[in-house]
C-alpha cells in the first residue's frame, strides 16, 4: 500500500491482524530505503545482520535508540530537500536531537496528525486558546518540540489566542474576552503540561478569576516528568483544572519529536491509543523480548512517517505498560498502554567519580 | 582565619585541629607503629561477622596483615637514601568504589604521612565498617600515635571543604576520573605540593588461544574473568573492553566458544537484573561504533547481560567504544605487534592468558609503548598493589634526603 492510502484508514479502524498485514511490508520497506540513502544507518543494520531481502514482521525490524539522533546527523534525503529542522528541547547543557525534514515527510506528518486529531475533536476548525506564550513560534528556522507542536496543533484552530505573555503570566483580559465571545461554541485548548500547571492552572487559583471553560476541550502534551515532583497525576491535573475553569474533557498524548505526526492519544479512559500508522512495542530490558500486557517495559516506537530521516523504529529511554489490544472499552481499535516514566539513570560500581553522559 | 568547616562530617576521629596536624612530623615510611597498627586493623576486621558480605572489606583486612606488609617493605629497605613522607596528604577518593579510600589511606600512612581522607558521599557500610574498625583500635593508646595521622571526612560536593585541606597539603591524591580531577583541581594547593592523578583509562586482555584450549579449568579462568569486569559492571579503570585473541583460525574460533559459554554462565548466574538504560546504552555503544568504523559485528546473543562485538580491523579510536556491564570488542590478531599499534598513555591494564614474563617485557621494550601500567593475569586487574596506575605510590608520597659523604 502507499503511504496516501494507509493515511486516508480512520487511525482507530485496524484490528491487530489487518494492522500486521499493512505495517510489516511498508516498515520493512522504509527499512530498506533508508539502509539505501543513510549511509550511517547502512552501517547500523550491517552490525546487526539486517537483511534486505527478508521480509519482515514490523516487530522484528532493527530499532534505534532516540539518543542516536544527537549523535548523528541522520537523513536519506539530498541535503537540499531538506526544509525543516526539527530539534528536541533538551535541558540546558544537554545535546539537542536534529530532526530533518523534507517536503513529503513534513506533509504526511501534518496529514496524520489531523487524523488522528479530527477524530477526537471533529473536522470543524475551532477557536483555539493556546496555553503558551506566542515567542516560543516566532524564530520560524528553528523548530523546538514546543513550538512545532503549537505550529502542528494551529491547523485545528479557526482564531488563535495566546494564553500567556512573553513573561509567561496570563494575558487575563484576553483570556477572559474570549472565553466569553465564543461561550456559545466548542474551544479548543492545546498546550503543554507542565507549563499548563504551571502557569495556567497555578495562576487562576491563586487569582479569583473563575473561568467557564466548560464548553471546551483540551489536548495536552510533553510528559509528566516536571510534574512528578509535585505529585500531580493525571487525575489531580484532571480535577484541579475542573476547579479553576470547569475544563471537563481533557486529553493527553505521547509523543515525541522523532516522530511527530503520530501521537497517542489518550481516550475518555485514560489510556493511550495506538493509531493505524503507528505502533508501540514493550520490550523486556534482559532480552529485548516482548514484554506481556501488564508488564513493565521500554517503549519502542514505530512510524509510517519517517521517511527523509531514519526514524521509522526507535527504542525510546521511557518505560511503559500495554493494556491491552483491539478491546478498549472506548471502542478504538489497536494497542492501548499507559506510560510508566522515564528510564531511570543508571547505578554502577566503578572509579568514576559520577555516571556522566558518555556519549 | 580559615573558614569554618561545619559542613565536614567527621567519621574519624570526633574532633580535629588542623593546626595541631600540620605539627605532626612526617616519618620514615614502614615505622614499626603502622605495621603494627595495620597489623591490628586487619585483626579487627576479621572479627566482624559483617565483613562476610563484604568480600572487599575482607580483602583490604587480608592485605594489611603484618606479613603482607613486610614483604612489601622489603622491596624499600635496601635503599641507601633517606626517605621520609613529605607531611600531609589529602585524599579524594572515588564515589563508586567503597574500600579504595582505605588502599589510598594505607599508602598515605605506609609511607609516614599525616593523612586526611575524602570518602564517598553516598553511604556504603564497607566505609562505616572500616571507619568503625579504626575507631575501635585507635582508642588503644599502642595505636595512638599512628591514629593520629589520619582523618576520614565526608562531604558535599560543593562544600568548601575542598579549598581548605588544598591549601595545606603537600600532596593531593585524587582518584576518581578526568572529570573529578579538572574540579578538584579549581582548587589550588600550595607552591611545593603537587597532586597524584588517577585518571579515566582504558584497559584490554589478550588472549593465547592455543594456550588456553590446553587448560584444565576453563571456569576458573572464567571466574577470574568475571571478577575483572562484571564486579565492578565492566566500570571500573582496571576492566578490559577489548579481548584480543591470538593463534590460528580454528583453534581461537574454539577458544572463544569456550570462553564465552564459561562466562555466560557465570554471568547468568550472579549478575543482574541488569538495568533497562543500560541495554539503550549497550544499543547506543553498538551502533556508535559500527557509524565510526568498518567491520562492525555484533554477535549473536541470548539477551542482553553479554555483547560480544566481532572487528575486522583494530583501530586506535577502540577506546572510545566501550559500555558497560557486558560489552566486550574481539579481534583476532596475527601477533602482539599489531596490538602494540592502538597503545597509547590512556591505556592502564592488560590482563592476558598464556603469555610468560619474557613474553610480556618484550611486548612493552621492544615497542616502547607509552600506556599499559600493569599486566596481570586475568583474574587480578582489581588485586591492589602500591605500584598503581605506573605510580609507585610508597615512593611518590616519600621525599628522598640525599646525604654525600666526604
Amino acid at each position: 500500500m502507499e503511504i496516501s492510502e494507509i493515511l486516508d484508514i480512520p487511525p482507530y479502524s485496524l484490528n491487530k491482524v489487518d494492522k500486521e498485514q499493512i505495517l510489516s511490508p511498508y516498515l520493512t520497506n522504509l527499512s530498506r530505503h533508508h539502509y539505501k540513502h543513510c549511509t550511517p544507518f547502512r552501517k547500523m543494520m550491517d552490525s546487526v545482520g539486517f537483511d534486505t531481502q527478508k521480509e519482515y514482521h514490523y516487530a522484528d525490524l532493527p530499532f534505534l535508540p532516540v539518543r542516536l539522533f544527537k549523535m548523528f546527523d541522520l537523513y536519506s534525503v539530498p541535503q537540499n530537500e531538506i526544509i525543516k529542522t526539527m530539534i528536541s528541547s533538551g535541558t540546558s547543557g544537554q545535546s539537542v536531537s536534529r530532526i530533518f525534514l523534507d517536503r513529503d515527510t513534513s506533509a504526511a506528518q501534518t496529514k496524520t496528525l489531523t487524523q488522528i486529531v479530527s477524530s477526537f475533536i471533529g473536522t470543524q476548525r475551532l477557536p483555539m486558546m493556546i496555553i503558551d506564550s506566542e515567542s516560543i513560534i516566532k524564530d520560524r528556522n528553528l523548530f523546538s518540540a514546543r513550538g512545532a507542536g503549537i505550529l502542528g496543533f494551529s491547523i485545528f484552530g479557526s482564531k488563535r489566542m495566546y494564553a500567556l505573555n512573553e513573561q509567561m503570566q496570563l494575558n487575563i483580559e484576553q483570556l477572559q474576552g474570549f472565553t466569553e465571545q465564543h461561550k456559545e461554541k466548542r474551544i479548543f485548548m492545546f498546550g503543554f503540561t507542565f507549563m499548563i500547571y504551571q502557569h495556567f492552572y497555578k495562576e487562576l487559583a491563586r487569582s479569583s478569576i473563575k473561568l467557564d471553560l466548560s464548553n471546551a476541550v483540551l489536548i495536552h502534551g510533553g510528559g509528566w516528568k516536571n510534574l512528578i515532583s509535585e505529585a500531580v497525576t493525571p487525575d489531580v491535573f484532571r480535577k484541579k483544572l475542573n476547579d479553576v475553569c470547569r475544563l471537563n474533557q481533557v486529553h493527553d498524548y505521547y509523543g515525541m519529536v522523532e516522530q511527530t505526526g503520530t501521537i497517542y492519544m489518550e481516550c475518555e479512559y485514560g489510556h493511550l491509543h495506538a493509531p493505524a500508522f503507528s505502533d508501540v512495542i514493550i520490550r523486556r530490558a534482559h532480552d529485548f523480548s516482548i514484554a506481556d500486557a501488564g508488564e513493565k517495559g521500554i517503549i519502542q516506537v514505530l512510524s509510517i512517517l519517517p521517511k527523509s530521516y531514519p526514524g521509522h523504529s526507535l527504542l525510546t529511554e521511557d518505560a511503559g505498560v500495554l493494556l491491552g489490544e483491539d478491546n478498549c472499552a472506548c471502542g478504538r481499535l489497536g494497542k492501548y498502554f499507559k506510560i510508566a516514566g522515564r528510564l531511570k539513570n543508571a547505578e554502577i560500581r566503578g572509579c568514576g567519580d559520577t555516571y556522566a553522559e558518555k556519549f | 582565619m580559615r573558614k569554618s568547616f561545619d559542613d565536614i562530617i567527621l567519621l574519624f576521629p570526633n574532633t580535629i585541629c588542623i593546626e595541631e596536624l600540620e605539627k605532626i612530623p612526617a616519618t620514615q615510611p614502614f615505622s614499626n607503629d603502622v605495621v603494627e597498627f595495620l597489623n591490628a586493623l586487619s585483626q579487627e576486621l576479621s572479627k566482624d561477622p559483617k565483613i562476610r558480605n563484604y568480600p572487599d572489606v575482607a580483602t583490604f583486612a587480608f592485605f594489611c596483615r603484618k606479613a603482607n606488609i613486610l614483604q612489601i617493605k622489603k622491596r624499600y629497605v635496601s635503599e641507601e637514601t633517606i626517605r621520609l613522607g613529605r607531611g600531609i596528604v589529602f585524599h579524594v577518593t572515588p564515589s563508586n568504589v567503597p574500600v579504595n579510600f582505605a588502599y589510598s589511606l594505607l599508602c598515605g600512612i605506609l609511607s609516614g604521612n599525616v593523612n586526611i581522607v575524602r570518602v564517598p558521599s553516598k553511604d556504603f557500610e564497607q566505609v562505616t565498617i572500616i571507619c568503625n574498625a579504626i575507631t575501635r583500635i585507635a582508642s588503644n593508646t599502642v595505636y595512638q600515635n599512628c591514629a593520629n595521622r589520619i582523618v576520614i571526612v565526608k562531604y558535599d560536593r560543593n562544600s568548601s571543604a575542598t579549598s581548605l585541606f588544598s591549601s595545606f597539603c603537600d600532596v593531593r591524591v585524587i582518584w576518581g576520573g578526568d572529570e573529578t580531577i579538572a574540579q578538584i583541581r579549581k582548587s589550588s594547593i600550595p607552591a611545593r605540593s603537587f597532586d597524584v592523578t588517577f585518571a579515566d583509562r582504558y584497559s584490554l586482555c589478550i588472549i593465547n588461544a592455543d594456550q588456553y584450549i590446553k587448560e584444565q579449568n576453563h571456569e576458573a579462568v572464567a571466574l577470574g574473568f568475571y571478577n575483572d569486569t562484571y564486579l565492578f559492571d565492566q566500570n571500573a579503570c582496571t576492566s578490559p573492553h577489548l579481548v584480543v585473541w591470538l593463534g590460528t583460525k580454528e583453534i581461537v574460533y574454539k577458544a572463544k566458544k569456550v570462553f564465552w559459554n564459561k562466562l555466560y554462565n557465570i554471568v547468568k548466574q550472579k549478575y543482574g537484573p541488569i538495568q533497562p538504560i543500560i541495554v539503550v546504552d549497550k544499543l547506543t555503544a553498538l551502533y556508535n561504533q559500527a557509524v565510526n568504523s568498518d567491520g562492525v559485528h555484533k554477535t549473536t546473543s541470548n539477551d542482553n547481560l553479554l555483547w560480544l562485538v566481532d572487528i575486522d580491523i583494530l583501530s586506535p579510536q577502540i577506546e572510545d567504544f566501550r559500555c558497560s556491564s557486558g560489552y566486550f570488542s574481539e579481534y583476532h590478531a596475527n601477533s602482539l605487534l599489531e596490538v602494540a599499534t592502538i597503545i597509547n598513555r590512556k591505556y592502564q591494564t592488560l590482563a592476558y592468558y598464556g603469555f610468560n614474563k619474557m613474553e610480556l617485557s618484550n611486548f612493552v621494550k621492544n615497542n616502547n609503548l607509552p600506556g599499559i601500567d600493569r599486566i596481570v593475569p586475568i583474574g587480578r586487574t582489581t588485586d591492589f598493589s602500591v605500584i598503581w596506575d605506573g605510580f609507585d605510590l610508597i615512593r611518590t608520597l616519600t621525599r628522598c634526603c640525599n646525604i654525600i659523604a666526604k
